[in-house]
């Protein structure tokens, strides 16, 4: 039996060899950072704004979860690195918003009956 | 001989490769996965020892206990916003919280978070003196941060609000606390990774190691981004 690793040997080593071809400059990096501290500002004068609730709730969560994936891609190089470590920081993630909403849920069980 | 290579381990000699297999035993991993120690750590030439999976230990290890820390703020989190409305015999969160101190000590540890990629960076391109230039920024701009904080606490305190007032100042002072030790434990690491570049008493591969401290600060910084969001700016 013959077998040729090559095809593997190259799927393999691809994400590695393109890591640093879609990492982003040191200019990069600053232009994210710029852009995190627009959403922060922004943020700010939407709390003084007077939007109503739903609104404003849904901006003020929208920006933070665009400010949170900002950062988790970009400067923790999540976007360009191994599958594996997404999926394990995710998973922690999601676990953490289960957590909350079963929180949540527990309260609002107790408190109605 | 076989037609597949035997597998290779670390230390143990190999026997001589046949000439169907074309594994590069140097970059890819062979037919048990031995591959030497991948992802940014390659970068500067430094390799690690060999891992089944391909990638650093160390990283890996990072991002596990990373996972497990979202769990730690989840949970303090949600306590936080179920005892939020309780704030019996002391002045309610939006009579306390002061928005434009908040604002710029998040802004603060938002800019901590650039200068420590940009410290990878450095130290990726093996630049020991710009490393330990952005390093030594980062702890500044987070004991800055700190600084804030220990402000924002002793104001609290004057205001009437102590650790075990009510369940909202617990829970506030509980969750923010454990933000500000991460923060400080950071500001920590981050001085003694300078001390040991500047010593050359850096073990292993240095590429590696301002990495993996750069994603615990970035990590404390995507936690206050929620708390800067649920806690300070969405009223209770």
């Amino acid at each position: 039996m013959s077998i040729d690793h090559s095809a593997d040997t190259k799927a393999e080593a691809a994400p590695a060899a393109d890591e640093h071809a879609h990492g982003l400059t040191d200019m990069g990096y600053v232009k994210i950072a710029i852009l995190l501290a627009l959403m922060t500002g922004l943020e700010v004068g939407l709390s003084y704004a007077g939007l109503p609730g739903g609104l404003f709730m849904g901006l003020l969560l929208g920006l933070m979860v665009i400010k949170f994936w900002t950062v988790v891609s970009y400067f923790m190089h999540l976007k360009f690195d191994n599958k594996l470590f997404s999926r394990l920081f995710y998973t922690g993630l999601f676990l953490a918003l289960f957590v909350f909403v079963a929180a949540l849920c527990t309260f609002q069980f107790f408190a109605t009956s | 001989m076989a037609d597949i290579a035997t597998p290779t381990n670390p230390g143990v000699p190999d026997a001589e490769p046949d000439s169907t297999t074309t594994v590069d035993r140097g970059h890819a991993p062979d037919i048990h996965g031995f591959e030497p120690t991948g992802g940014h750590a390659d970068h500067g030439g430094e390799h690690g020892h060999a891992t089944s999976t391909g990638l650093s230990n160390n990283k890996l290890a990072m991002w596990m206990f990373l996972a497990s820390e979202c769990l730690l703020f989840g949970g303090l989190i949600s306590t936080y916003m179920l005892y939020r409305g309780r704030h019996e015999g002391s002045p309610s969160p939006s009579q306390l919280y002061n928005i434009p101190l908040t604002s710029v000590s998040s802004f603060v540890l938002l800019m901590s978070s650039l200068t420590m990629v940009l410290a990878v960076s450095s130290a990726q391109r093996h630049d020991d003196r710009n490393t330990t230039t952005w390093l030594t920024v980062t702890a500044l701009l987070g004991a800055t941060f700190v600084g804030a904080q220990v402000f924002e606490f002793t104001e609290f305190h004057k205001e009437g609000l102590g650790f075990t007032t009510n369940l909202f100042g617990s829970s506030f002072f509980t969750l923010t606390g454990f933000h500000g030790v991460h923060v400080t434990v950071g500001i920590i690491m981050l001085m003694a990774l300078v001390g040991m570049i500047n010593r050359a008493k850096m073990p292993g591969n240095k590429a590696e190691v301002v990495e993996m401290i750069g994603l615990y600060w970035h990590f404390v910084d995507i936690v206050w981004i929620i708390i800067f969001t649920l806690v300070y700016l969405i009223p209770s």
